[in-house]
């Protein structure tokens, strides 16, 4: 287990900054409730978002979706739309033939479908007009013969048909991705537990459903510079995107990440529109727009994987665990996008909460004919978060344990490694737990509600940014750039992007800390591919802790720059100089010293403009197995949750009325955006614990069932619960100020936490999300029955799994590498 | 939901789905609009709130070259109690807006089950537009005709619009759109009258002959007619009474895929004696599992002569329960929905019940 091997495996900052302000007491803007530096203009409507982009002579564009969902092109007509007047482009397949996609490994995408779609909403054409209505009238004008081809509903379907095949890669038939891995022997493990459990479960896919829909603007410059403005959580990758399709030298396109009106992940991949508007720019010279309806968004999707999940685990009579297998089949929809990341997601975050010693985790993904899945809030994970937190439930029932305790008393050690080879900083889940027991009165509810009313548990951990970038670079994954004027002001620039989480305040409130100053003295300039250095993007919780260490790198290195010409003008040893309060003066007498702005004139003055700059790459991970890549993390976040719900036997609704969450974010930052944060997580995870799904009608063309805000049912104010929230703080030596993420991972607990509610409730196990009323009046009506009361999966299909890469656990020496089981004989494989 | 002109507005947010082109036409007196409409012919329809009708054209489900608002005209503004066969009921006009119904003073301590069902529609600020008349006019539902244009291209169109077949049922000769009315069920169980208004004259119907069990041509109102009041049975506290259960999703917003109305007339006296413990006469009326409002008169005569004990009403929700037929066509899985009717009619009727044993 991870504490039997002591290592040593935090790293502290080589340069210790950041370390020296941990103190609470030190911090005067870092751990405030502040109002966001974009708050006024969200809520007076002042914020411009992509869609609010008006330019001279500006042209409108459509996309032609595909009607089939899956299906050859033979023939595209656009003549009769191109005939049409104020139709001033139309493009096909043909006019942007390079792939492209997210990942290195999965470049699958056209901008405009080439030779085939793939699912009821697939690009096949694109219209430039002078008018959004002339645009869509010359849609109905473009006449495309399709030769259709058997289409695959859902993910079983597409693990037992290879034929046709959707992609013309894939690991197996229309199996896009398969994973083996084995981390010690997991039979071993079972043989010596007294308590071996088996369950499936199925998670259903869902989407972001941001407020704001999809919009991008493109501008061709007569000197030949290309414009992209577009709602998108990643500029970065949408740069190389453009580069790489249109064929353009990077250095000549500027990407703009407009604020977005919502992500939760569904802009972070380059997206057909963005191309298409960009291509549409250079052709017609005149700057174009394009705003995806809602229904596009839907068909945009890269949201939840649906995922069926396999669990066996051993435990001891304690609940010990003494080894797991898990196995997840996603549906991953008609193209890559993040999916072969998701999948292995679905297996790397089981061994950070609960100590397992040996595990083994078999992952595949599976193409079929929907739109694409992708990473939604939590990426991944909350489908075998879900699956583990029920599985636990039902050992500790078995056990004739209390739930809580039994993961009180078996908590990875802080400061540890996993099976997997994932290295735990700090761990805060016990004191979260904790609160949670106690706000909740857990002892005197559990198991002691009257029929229909029930309380359940679960917990959960989520990664404080991936510890790799998504294409190999030896680069940093954040850099700010600082500019002090002289007047005092100081401009912060970076890549980060702001999508509602408050990452543009946390780069003003991080270096209002450092330099002493008041944070509305900074102006902050970011997701610009002109002006500001690269950020990977918002996406995997990594925007606080890395944008966040690389503005106090960028921040001290200001400070050390004007404190010298300070403590020359005051007489003092540099030393002695501080920065607070919009002051520079010697600490041993705080009255004597300079304002901000003098400081800073006395720097220009001696050492010409004053700017510096600041990066952040995180430690390297300790595993070096292939696949090792997705799971390490500079820091993981602890949430735990417990569920209130009320169960109407006679219908099987199930409303929440409470939730209590404790989250261990580290070090709060921002405490009003660190609330907000864990708020809209329970109230995404309550959405996707009792109403949201993707639904498709399998036998009518695989056609999106509901599209619509109406009917994609989503909670309003009325289903949403009272939430008491819990921080838990322990500062994380990796982050800035010893802070860890909350917008991500407090979405996990809140599924498992309901389903094992509503079986404290009334007797059901639903192992399936959403746990809609039909699922519990069934499960109910087989327990009057005398059946099995549950609702859930009842098979994992045959899967042909590869050789497993088999790595040694920590415990069972090794160095984090694969060996291969060659002929008697050990040998290393290189990751 | 505003209206809109057919002038283009450029660089405005197109965020959404675009209205066709459209012309507005804006009647003041109902003579006016009768002219208008008879003007404009058949590629014309009335509108009130238009809650209803603009998100539809957006989807290309109706494509009237001209939008006739009916929101000016006077006439269907009326709220009065009338002398009606000897009788004094509240007339309702049918551009009241269901916000402006539910603050009708003392109407909601006469009427609780209407009161109820307008408030169950969709969200405030909807309800701040939408209509009396537009809510028991409105278009029934389907989530197979409910998408845009180019969703329903993706299966070749419905016979609602644009098609030949009905998806829900692909054998069978007619559209199974649901009616997703609140208000509709409750006027039928009311014994409510409607007031229409044509070329040719006026008449009055009754609720229950104002719907057909048709997807299609789900209304009895030609289209040249309007709607121009609701007429309720006198208030009689004590002799009849009735209630409004809503089945949905989410607690506001969401359209019903189950309505229940249920009413019943207790024994005595006559007029405002209703001081028996039987009743004398009931109606059961579903909503959202037809497309039109579904009496149940099994319902009524189990209930017929029972004081709505526990058996009689057991009774009454099996005897709704047999004929409901909800399609797949509406949020929730239909087995589950045809399930829930037992149930929702036990609890209307149980609170009838409840309500006459604390008030007598």
């Amino acid at each position: 287990m991870g504490s039997r091997k002591k290592k040593k495996t935090t790293e502290r900052r080589k340069d210790g900054t950041g370390m020296q302000r941990q103190g609470r007491s030190e911090c005067r803007v870092v751990g405030t409730a502040l109002r966001k530096v974009d708050a006024t203009a969200k809520v007076t409507g002042a914020t411009r978002f992509a869609d609010d982009l008006s330019l001279p002579r500006m042209l409108y564009a459509k996309l032609l979706r595909s009607p089939h969902p899956h299906a050859r092109i033979i023939v595209i007509d656009a003549s009769k739309a191109r005939a049409l007047p104020g139709v001033k482009a139309v493009l096909t397949g043909t006019d942007l033939p390079i792939p492209f996609g997210i990942l290195p490994v999965s470049q699958d995408e056209h901008a405009l479908a080439l030779d085939k779609v793939r699912f009821v909403g697939d690009p096949v054409a694109a219209v430039a007009a002078t008018s959004e209505e002339i645009a869509t009238a010359a849609l109905d004008l473009i006449d495309v013969q399709y030769e259709p081809l058997r289409a695959f509903p859902d993910a079983i379907d597409a693990v037992e048909h290879p034929d046709p095949s959707i992609h013309d890669y894939a690991d197996a038939g229309n199996i896009h991705k398969l994973i083996d891995l084995e981390f010690g022997d997991v039979d071993a493990g079972f043989r010596e537990a007294d308590l071996v459990r088996e369950d499936l479960f199925f998670f259903e896919g869902n989407t972001h459903l941001p407020m704001e829909q999809h919009a991008a603007a493109a501008d061709w410059s007569p000197g030949g510079r290309l414009t992209v403005w577009s709602s998108t959580q990643t500029p970065h990758y949408v740069h190389r995107a453009l580069a790489k399709v249109l064929e353009l030298p990077a250095a000549r396109i500027r990407v703009i990440a407009c604020p977005n009106g919502g992500g939760f992940g569904g802009k972070s991949d380059p997206f057909s529109h963005e191309i298409v508007v960009a291509k549409l720019a250079v052709l017609t010279g005149r700057p174009i727009k394009i705003t995806l309806t809602r229904e596009e968004v839907f068909y945009c999707h890269r949201g939840r994987h649906p995922t069926l999940m396999w669990v066996k685990t051993g435990v001891k009579k304690d609940g010990a665990i003494t080894g797991m297998h898990f196995k997840s089949l996603l549906d991953g929809g008609g193209y890559g996008s993040y999916g072969v990341a998701s999948t292995y997601y679905t297996g790397a975050l089981q061994t950070v909460t609960y100590p397992i010693p040996r595990y083994k985790f078999q992952g595949a993904r599976a193409f079929t004919n929907k739109p694409p899945c992708g990473p939604k809030r939590g990426h991944g994970t909350p489908q075998p978060r879900f699956a583990l937190e029920v599985h636990l439930d039902k050992v500790a029932e078995q056990l004739g344990m209390d739930p809580a305790e039994l993961r009180l008393r078996h908590l990875v050690p802080p400061n540890s490694l996993t099976a997997n080879w994932l290295r735990v900083g700090t761990m805060g889940l016990g004191r979260c737990i904790e609160k949670v027991v106690a706000g909740s009165e857990w002892k005197r509810r559990f198991k002691k509600l009257p029929h229909g009313q029930g309380i359940g548990l679960a917990c959960s951990s989520y990664i404080t940014g991936a510890g790799l970038p998504i294409y190999w670079n030896a680069m940093p994954h954040s850099g700010v750039q600082l500019k002090c004027d002289r007047g005092g002001g100081v401009t912060v620039f970076c890549g980060s992007t702001e999508i509602g989480q408050g990452s543009d305040s946390i780069l003003a409130m991080i270096v209002a800390e450092v330099l002493g100053i008041d944070p509305g003295h900074i102006a902050v300039v970011t997701g610009d591919t002109d002006l500001t250095p690269v950020d990977l993007g918002s996406y995997s919780s990594r925007v606080t802790l890395m944008t966040g260490n690389a503005a106090i790198q960028a921040a001290e290195r200001a400070r050390d720059l004007i404190a010298p010409h300070a403590a020359r003008k005051l007489e003092v040893p540099a030393e002695r100089i501080v920065f607070a309060d919009g002051r520079v003066f010697d600490v041993e007498q705080p009255e004597h010293g300079l304002g901000f702005a003098e400081a800073v004139q006395l720097a220009e003055a001696a050492e010409g403009t004053v700017g510096t700059v600041g990066s952040y790459t995180p430690p390297r991970s300790a595993g070096r197995y292939r696949g090792s890549g997705v799971g390490p993390s500079p820091a993981y976040s602890y949430s735990a949750c417990v569920a209130l719900v009320d169960v109407d036997p006679a219908t099987g609704i199930v409303r929440v009325p409470k939730i209590w969450i404790a989250h261990d974010v580290g070090r709060v930052i921002n405490a009003a955006s660190v609330m907000g944060q864990i708020e809209g997580s329970v109230y995404m995870g309550l959405g996707e614990a009792l109403m949201e799904e993707m639904a498709y009608r399998g036998n009518r063309n695989v056609v999106h069932k509901i599209p619509s805000l109406l009917e994609y049912k989503s909670p309003t104010t009325l289903e949403m619960c009272d939430v008491v929230t819990y921080v838990v703080e322990d500062p994380d030596p990796n982050g800035p100020f010893g802070a860890k993420e909350c917008g991500q991972g407090p979405l996990l607990p809140v599924p498992p936490a309901v389903a094992n509610a509503v079986y404290d409730a009334v007797g059901v196990r639903i192992d399936e999300v959403p746990i809609t009323p039909e699922k519990v009046f069934k499960a109910l009506r087989r327990k009057d029955k005398g059946e099995e009361p549950r609702f859930g999966p009842t098979r994992f299909p045959e899967i042909p799994w590869p050789e497993p890469t088999r790595v040694p656990p920590p415990w069972e020496g090794g160095d984090g590498t694969a060996v291969e089981q060659s002929v008697g004989r050990t040998v290393a494989r290189h990751a | 939901m505003g209206p809109r002109s057919n002038s283009r507005s450029v660089g405005r947010s197109h965020d959404m789905l675009r209205l066709p082109s459209f012309r507005y036409l804006r009647p003041t007196t109902l003579h006016e609009a009768l002219r208008m409409k008879s003007d404009a012919g058949p590629e014309s329809t009335y509108v009130a709130g238009g809650t209803d009708l603009y998100p539809n054209m957006k989807r290309r489900q109706q494509e009237p070259k001209t939008v006739i608002s009916l929101m000016e005209v006077p006439e269907l503004k009326a709220t009065e109690k009338r002398r009606n066969d000897g009788t004094v009921g509240t007339v309702l006009g049918a551009s009241l807006t269901l916000s402006e119904l539910s603050v009708l003073p003392s109407f909601r301590r006469s009427y609780p089950a209407v009161v109820q069902a307008a408030e169950f529609v969709s969200t405030p600020l909807l309800r701040n537009m939408g209509t009396l008349g537009g809510n028991l006019c409105l278009d029934t539902r389907c989530n197979y005709y409910d998408q845009t244009y180019e969703w329903r291209k993706a299966i070749d169109f419905c016979m609602k619009k644009d098609g030949h077949i009905c998806w829900v049922a692909p054998s069978s000769p007619r559209c199974w759109a649901v009616t997703s009315s609140d208000l509709a069920p409750v006027m039928v169980a009311l014994g409510a009258e409607y007031l229409l208004a044509g070329p040719v004259g006026e008449r009055v119907v009754p609720a229950a002959r104002f719907y057909n069990n048709d997807g299609i041509n789900y209304l009895t109102k030609r289209p040249d007619e309007v709607l121009v009041e609701v007429r309720l049975p006198p208030a009689a506290p004590g002799a009849w009474d009735a209630v409004y259960h809503k089945l949905r999703r989410r607690g506001s917003f969401d359209f019903p895929v189950l309505g229940v109305a249920a009413w019943v007339q207790w024994e005595g006296e006559g007029e405002g004696d209703g001081n028996g413990d039987r009743v004398a006469d009931a109606r059961v009326v579903l909503g959202g599992v037809a497309s039109w409002p579904q009496e149940i008169p099994e319902a009524a005569t189990a209930l017929r002569g029972s004081s709505l004990a526990p058996e009689a009403i057991a009774a009454a929700a099996d005897a709704a329960y047999r004929p409901a037929k909800p399609m797949d066509n509406t949020d929730f899985d239909l087995s589950w929905r045809k399930q829930m009717t037992r149930v929702y009619v036990t609890r209307a009727l149980a609170e009838l019940a409840h309500r006459r044993s604390t008030t007598t």
